[in-house]
């Protein structure tokens, strides 16, 4: 390529372009998020692209001046579609982020995807023990919580409130698992029985031989973890089952803004004062949380959901490391240290990363009460644990 | 877990009638399922989407009148008018066809049907609101039993009933049990085997609506619920013997009663000989695959199948 100067103006903007670093052209952060679309269980997913989609907003559709750009993708509730598409999201779209995830399986089958690309991986749910502690990564970040701590906080609440003997039912897959181990950490008294229930794309959604077994159990409390549409499945089957006085249930996970409204068209009253722990409720008091929270109903004129929460934040992380590099999205060390700083109104309040870059945070205890339009919402009771640490950092070699 | 407790009698009686529940439920489907594959040699996937929309229909017609007699009512009709339209306006065309056309029809109805129920409904599911009494629980002596579990117990039984009567007591009962066994004699005795052909599709489609709207309001009317189902009713229709609703009947009890107490007593048998650990990880495991290994151990014996229509030709 011949190239005469003729001009010094010529020449100027040929050394300022030389000078830019390039990533200056590329005009827009873009940011893959796969969550499920399709299947019984988009209602979370769409949930969550409701929030994306509200952060969004909320930044004017800009970082750093630059042009924000979600491509979404539906993992199909499968393992193998989740990698498909992450696959597709690291080499054709090349996403500078890459983030979402409801299900620790399918977090766990595409993670090595993005890492190996060199590309920053957020977790706006999923936290799989594995990431947490020996598969750790410079390069994975989650906004949610790791599995194992809501399930522990729950545990100190049963010994809290005296209850010798617990029954537990969860489904059998890899946070399942994780939440089951979290319980049993923290629970001092007894665990008389525990069942793990087939899941996926063909679960079971009827627990009438769990349930005949917990209640002959004589346990003093029932735990269960079932997120999506299952929860509400399980709850009703408690509700008919009659169990509410004899054994009363703590849940993580399972009773949300999303199986909430459904519960109390189907008139569920057993759910009524259930206890769970959560990082989050929607009354949470702090002025990120209450923007987000208003916003979102007055759009959608439902309550966010917990992981529409953990979405929201997935953003204004994003966005926070964006802003610290001036747009840079070249400079990984920058981008790292500042999402590591987390300094932004996280709709938890401010927290901090550990080493293995899961969040140090409250969790709180919560309760389903009537709001003052009498739906059904979830309420913060009191404080479990003041920023806490997931039990996998010290495996972690970062 | 403690491994040598005394069986609690209770909890034994529990299962059996979750188990029973369980059956019947399959049972409703997979009668259907049988005749259709028994009668016409038509391998109907799209079974399934029929027991979504059942509940579905039901689910809307109860949340909108607030009558689960006219949701049961109006979502049967329904699936009469459904079953006898995708039986005469598509499978009609496909009898003549092999296994494997009809296996990709009905497979393309499912993902039609699933995605009008999302048009129409949304990804959320529904719930069906039962009245106050059905939420509630029995008591017999010292047995409580959710009430909503005993009305679907006496509701398979009934279907079951009617349909025994049905088809060994009438003329449409015979025509069918001669459909079953030897379906070109019926034909060349004049039989108008069409209209025979639309009324069973019908009635099986209205079987398995009535199993989801049975189902619902237990979990709920959600997108792709039938085709979670569809499988082991596949499964209860071979183990059955095929194109037999006396067979889909008892395997269905057996698979419904073996699944729910693998369920519930599996852990504790295998805890006899491994470590508690161990047993944990592996029983939910091997409980999923018991009704096959049912399936493969019946086939071995009986490659027909428990029941078949005598001189039932392939």
């Amino acid at each position: 390529m011949k190239l005469k100067m003729q001009r010094p103006q010529t020449g100027l903007l040929a050394a300022m372009m030389i000078m830019l670093p390039l990533s200056v052209f590329a005009d827009s952060v873009k940011i893959g998020f796969v969550t499920t679309l399709t299947t019984p269980a988009s209602v979370i997913g769409e949930d969550m692209r409701n929030a994306v989609n509200l952060a969004v907003e909320h930044l004017g559709g800009k970082m750093a001046g630059k042009e924000i750009e979600v491509i979404f993708e539906d993992d199909g509730f499968k393992p193998e579609i989740g990698k498909q598409k992450t696959d597709k999201l690291v080499k054709k779209d090349d996403a500078d982020f890459v983030a979402g995830f409801i299900w620790s399986h399918v977090l766990l089958a595409s993670s090595k995807s993005v890492l190996d690309s060199g590309k920053f991986l957020i977790s706006s749910n999923a936290g799989p023990s594995q990431l947490a502690g020996k598969g750790c990564h410079p390069n994975f970040f989650s906004t949610s919580w790791q599995n194992d701590q809501t399930p522990m906080a729950m545990g100190e609440v049963l010994n809290e409130q005296g209850i010798a003997s617990v029954y537990i039912i969860a489904p059998n897959y890899a946070a399942g698992k994780n939440m089951v181990a979290g319980v049993e950490r923290t629970f001092k008294g007894n665990v008389v029985g525990k069942d793990l229930t087939k899941w996926g794309k063909d679960r079971q959604l009827d627990f009438s031989a769990e349930l005949a077994k917990a209640k002959a159990s004589g346990a003093d409390g029932l735990f269960i973890f079932y997120p999506g549409s299952a929860g509400g499945a399980f709850l009703k089957q408690y509700q008919q089952a009659g169990l509410k006085a004899s054994l009363p249930l703590y849940t993580v996970f399972t009773v949300d803004s999303l199986s909430l409204p459904k519960l109390q068209a189907g008139n569920i009253e057993g759910v009524l004062g259930s206890k769970s722990t959560m990082f989050w409720a929607p009354d949470l008091d702090n002025a990120a949380n209450k923007r987000f929270v208003a916003d979102f109903k007055a759009k959608h004129g439902n309550y966010p959901s917990f992981y529409a929460a953990q979405s929201y934040d997935t953003i204004m992380l994003i966005n926070s490391a964006v802003n610290a590099t001036g747009g840079d999205l070249d400079d990984q060390d920058g981008l790292r240290a500042a999402m590591e700083k987390a300094e932004f109104d996280s709709i938890r309040g401010r927290y901090r990363y550990n080493k293995n870059h899961m969040p140090i945070q409250n969790f709180y205890l919560r309760e389903v009460v009537t709001d003052a339009a009498g739906n059904w919402t979830t309420s913060i009771v009191s404080t479990v644990y003041e920023n806490h640490q997931d039990s996998y950092a010290g495996e972690c070699s970062l | 877990m403690t491994v040598n407790r005394p069986v609690d009698w209770h909890l034994l009686v529990s299962q059996l009638l979750n188990g029973l529940q369980l059956g019947l439920l399959l049972f409703l489907l997979a009668s259907g399922l049988t005749l259709i594959f028994g009668i016409m040699n038509f391998i109907n996937l799209s079974h399934g989407a029929f027991y979504m929309v059942g509940a579905f229909v039901c689910a809307t017609v109860v949340q909108a009148t607030g009558s689960l007699l006219t949701g049961i009512v109006l979502s049967l009709a329904s699936l009469l008018v459904i079953g006898a339209a995708v039986e005469w306006l598509i499978a009609r065309k496909l009898y003549q066809n092999d296994h494997l056309d009809h296996v990709l029809v009905t497979f393309g109805l499912i993902l039609v049907f699933d995605t009008l129920a999302h048009i129409i409904w949304g990804p959320a599911g529904m719930v069906i609101p039962l009245p106050e009494i059905l939420n509630g629980q029995v008591r017999v002596g010292s047995f409580v039993i959710p009430s909503y579990r005993l009305v679907i117990i006496g509701n398979g039984l009934m279907v079951g009933v009617a349909l025994y009567i049905l088809i060994t007591r009438s003329r449409l009962g015979m025509l069918i049990r001669a459909g079953a066994s030897d379906r070109d004699m019926v034909t060349a005795l004049g039989v108008n085997i069409d209209r025979l052909y639309l009324v069973v599709f019908a009635i099986g489609a209205a079987m398995a609506g009535f199993a989801g709207l049975l189902i619902a309001p237990i979990t709920e009317a959600s997108i792709g619920m039938g085709n979670e189902i569809i499988i082991i009713a596949f499964v209860v229709v071979i183990t059955g013997g095929i194109g037999s609703v006396q067979g889909a009947f008892y395997s269905a009890l057996i698979i419904g009663i073996l699944d729910t107490l693998g369920r519930s007593y599996l852990d504790d048998f295998l805890g006899l000989f491994l470590s508690n650990q161990a047993a944990e990880t592996a029983a939910p495991a091997l409980s999923a695959m018991m009704v096959y290994i049912l399936m493969a151990t019946i086939l071995v014996f009986r490659p027909q199948g428990l029941f078949s229509p005598s001189g039932l030709r392939k």
